[in-house]
């Protein structure tokens, strides 16, 4: 995706309402770009009159900021405890060992993005995976597979 | 909606909402929670608006269609109910529609194989009132969860809503309200259980000092299991903000922040619609309704940190820097959001506020124990048949809560332990399942009620690598700015891991207890003193089971990988290759129709075999 300075303006100066907005602002452009672009964090600096230092401490405090591009397709698995007592570290296992990469990666085909998640709030059909804001419940290993097969199958058609 | 001028011109509105609003018309209620939209709640939803066209039920009979926050019961998904009558359907799909339609909506008949079979009597259940997950709880907060429309204030209104905002204004001095919460008896929900009367006072005395403060609702619920806030702020947003407009008018203050995961899409979407559609009718803002209070109320959006829920680490969020805690005192009350007097409470605390004002302190102060005053919510969840929200006075039992509530723990196997109040709380064992849910009664027994999360354990569930679990996530949600939390959950991250791999040593246990007290003793916030009380519970329950895995490199529950290993029963194995089909560590060998083997070498054990064998020919020892 290109990386438009004008756009990171808008954004920032949206979101720049009253203070202490410069969490809302990064998320927004997180939101825009699925990870935190270096122009971005640069611009912000200037914008909010904040040292780089101080928005580089918050972009990587929060769990909700990437400094690095995300693949094309997001995978997460859900960690919470129902969802750990119900398997989901053999899902994690799972889509691990198939993948090749581990939690916070993404391939190096930049199609899949690995992460987990401490709870959706969707306890009662964990284990839970979220593809792309799609939610699947009741996860189990061959579940998984078949979830992965699917997605594989659509890209190769693409 | 033209803004509404005068408390007068809110009666006048309201009672007109209330003529419009017949509590007895019909109407189809589908469940909109999260967790039922994960099994196509919307598409039933749908489904159901073509479906009465379609079948002209629309036009005679005006049935509505509504979709509502969580009704609770998220096991039995996508859930519909019928009203006035209050059928309830459970597990409904999109080819129920029709029929429903047809059967029920004008033939009034209900249809046998979509009601609620009662495990215990095996009974069909018809009426949504009668099903036991139900008919034990006490439904306060999540009350109207279940028949509103939360993007509709009109609906909030008409059911009673903002009359306690309307009544506080009209003739309540801010002493009165403060006055009346502290003897409802209400205590902080997000755990602490502070009481929250005097938490108000505390804070309008200082706001009355330096003029001005803040109020803030805490609704960053990161305990993982735990969903009752968001299930709220779903389907009841107005009763959120209409306790806080209460608080703050008590306090004095004239702006307020909820502060929301970002996790939470829908609840997000729902408080700020109900945000905007207050603003249009005048019951925030400026002046509202000509009583000369202020309030503005804004969203802020948590980004994935756990310390966050944390009341300092929190407001240094919302003031945009990183969400590290600080010492206190200075308490929020005095110095909080930009050096201002803060309150902040959790979002069950809020909702409770009009409730109290509504039917009377006193009357709250009814339901409960001594010192435990009205309803806590759990999230039951686990190894429980009827995973879902529940909402019961204090005092109930664990037992009523599991059995009564929760049906149970499925396929019949045996309950062994109740974990409460997260990665802050602790472990209950059977032996313990006569304890009253209130705040003293857990704490005595090294529980807490915390946030309300309760995950059931079987007897398939190790506590070792359970307290191993809570540990790795309180480690990784530290947020490093003290030692003994940085490094101490890690020193105990790294003994419980030796321990589950079958490399724990005899003094671990007791190495885990002391630096257990010392994180516990020394730490800066509660993330880091609560951090170690899952392993300490689990210590004093289930000690013999960290001992099986120390001294016999066993684990009872056969868990643990490292110490755990598969083989296939020749006598039962028929040779029918699925198992060596799907093994990801290719370690199963054999031919067709003859009994296969598993090369522990290349076993993973991963568990695919065993759960996809139907010969219970896959043995796990």
């Amino acid at each position: 995706m290109d990386i438009s300075i004008d756009d990171i303006d808008r954004i920032i100066n949206q979101e720049a309402f009253g203070e202490g907005s410069l969490i809302a602002a990064l998320e927004a452009i997180q939101m825009r770009y699925n990870y935190l672009p270096s122009e971005a964090i640069i611009l912000a600096s200037d914008r909010f009159g904040v040292p780089l230092s101080q928005i580089y401490s918050v972009a990587t405090f929060y769990n909700a900021f990437s400094l690095k591009p995300k693949g094309k397709h997001c995978l997460q698995v859900c960690m919470g405890t129902a969802c750990h007592v119900r398997g989901s570290p053999q899902v994690l296992d799972r889509i691990e060992s198939k993948l090749g990469i581990q939690p916070g990666d993404t391939s190096s085909d930049h199609l899949f993005t690995l992460e987990t998640v401490n709870c959706l709030g969707a306890c009662a059909l964990g284990p839970i995976v979220v593809t792309d804001g799609e939610y699947s419940g009741q996860m189990s290993i061959q579940k998984a597979d078949q979830l992965l097969k699917t997605i594989l199958r659509a890209e190769v058609k693409a | 909606m033209n803004r509404l001028q005068t408390l007068e011109e809110f009666d006048q509105w309201q009672l007109a909402r209330q003529q419009e609003y017949n509590p007895d018309r019909p109407v189809i209620t589908v469940c909109g929670g999260t967790g039922c939209r994960v099994y196509g709640s919307e598409k039933v939803w749908e489904a159901f608006r073509s479906e009465l066209t379609r079948q002209g039920a629309d036009g005679d009979l005006y049935y509505d269609v509504k979709v509502t926050g969580c009704h609770g019961f998220c096991e039995r998904g996508p859930l519909v109910v019928i009203r006035p009558q209050g059928i309830f359907y459970s597990h409904v799909k999109v080819e129920d529609v029709p029929e429903i339609v047809s059967e029920t909506i004008l033939g009034s008949r209900t249809i046998e194989r979509l009601l609620y079979v009662d495990p215990v009597s095996g009974e069909k259940i018809i009426h949504e009132h009668d099903v036991p997950f139900y008919t034990h709880q006490k439904r306060l907060i999540l009350e109207k969860n279940g028949n509103l429309d939360p993007a509709e204030i009109s609906e909030y209104i008409a059911g009673g809503g903002y009359s306690a905002l309307a009544a506080v204004l009209r003739s309540w001095t801010p002493e009165q309200v403060i006055s009346a919460v502290k003897s409802s008896g209400l205590r902080g929900r997000g755990g602490a259980g502070f009481s929250t009367g005097v938490k108000w006072s505390l804070c309008a005395a200082n706001v009355l000092k330096t003029g001005d403060g803040y109020i803030v609702c805490n609704a960053d619920e990161g305990d993982p299991g735990a969903y009752m806030d968001r299930s709220v702020m779903e389907g009841n947003p107005h009763s959120v903000i209409e306790g806080m407009l209460i608080g703050a008018y008590a306090m004095g203050v004239h702006q307020g922040f909820v502060y929301i995961r970002a996790e939470y899409p829908l609840a997000v979407k729902n408080l700020r619609l109900a945000i905007q559609q207050a603003e249009e009718l005048g019951l925030l803002g400026e002046d509202i309704l000509h009583s000369g209070f202020d309030f503005k109320l804004s969203v802020r959006l948590g980004a994935g940190a756990f310390v966050c829920g944390e009341e300092t680490a929190l407001i240094a969020s919302i003031e945009g820097r990183i969400g590290e805690p600080r010492p206190r005192p200075p308490y929020p009350a005095e110095s909080g959001l930009w050096g201002k007097p803060t309150n902040i409470n959790n979002v069950k605390t809020w909702a409770a506020v009009p409730i109290i004002i509504r039917h009377g302190a006193e009357w709250y102060a009814r339901i409960g124990t001594e010192k435990s005053k009205g309803t806590l919510i759990f999230s039951v969840v686990g190894k429980i048949n009827n995973t879902g929200l529940v909402e019961v006075p204090m005092g109930i039992t664990l037992r009523e809560l599991i059995f009564d509530i929760g049906g149970g723990i499925p396929r019949g196997k045996a309950f062994k332990a109740a974990q409460i109040g997260g990665p802050s709380g602790g472990c209950l064992p059977a032996e313990h399942l006569n304890v009253k849910m209130d705040y003293e009664s857990l704490t005595s027994l090294g529980a807490i009620v915390g946030s309300g999360g309760l995950v059931v354990a079987d007897e398939d569930t190790c506590m070792v690598d359970f307290a191993r679990y809570f540990m790795t996530f309180t480690q990784q949600e530290s947020c490093g700015k003290c030692v003994p939390c940085r490094i101490g959950t890690k020193a105990m991250l790294e003994t419980l891991t030796r321990i589950c791999n079958g490399e724990g040593q005899p003094d671990d246990l007791e190495y885990l207890e002391e630096l257990g007290s010392h994180i516990r003793a020394s730490s800066l916030c509660a993330l880091g003193q609560t951090s170690p009380n899952p392993v300490l519970s689990t210590l004093r329950y289930f000690r013999e089971e960290y001992e099986a895995h120390i001294y016999e490199k066993r684990c009872p529950a056969r868990v643990c990988k490292p110490l755990i290993t598969y083989r296939i029963d020749v006598e039962r194995c028929t040779g029918c290759m699925v198992c060596l089909r799907n093994c990801s560590g290719g370690a199963i060998q054999g031919e067709k129709g003859q009994p296969h083997s598993i090369d522990p070498e290349h076993c993973t054990r991963c568990g695919v075999c065993r759960n996809l064998c139907k010969f219970d020919a896959v043995l796990v020892a």
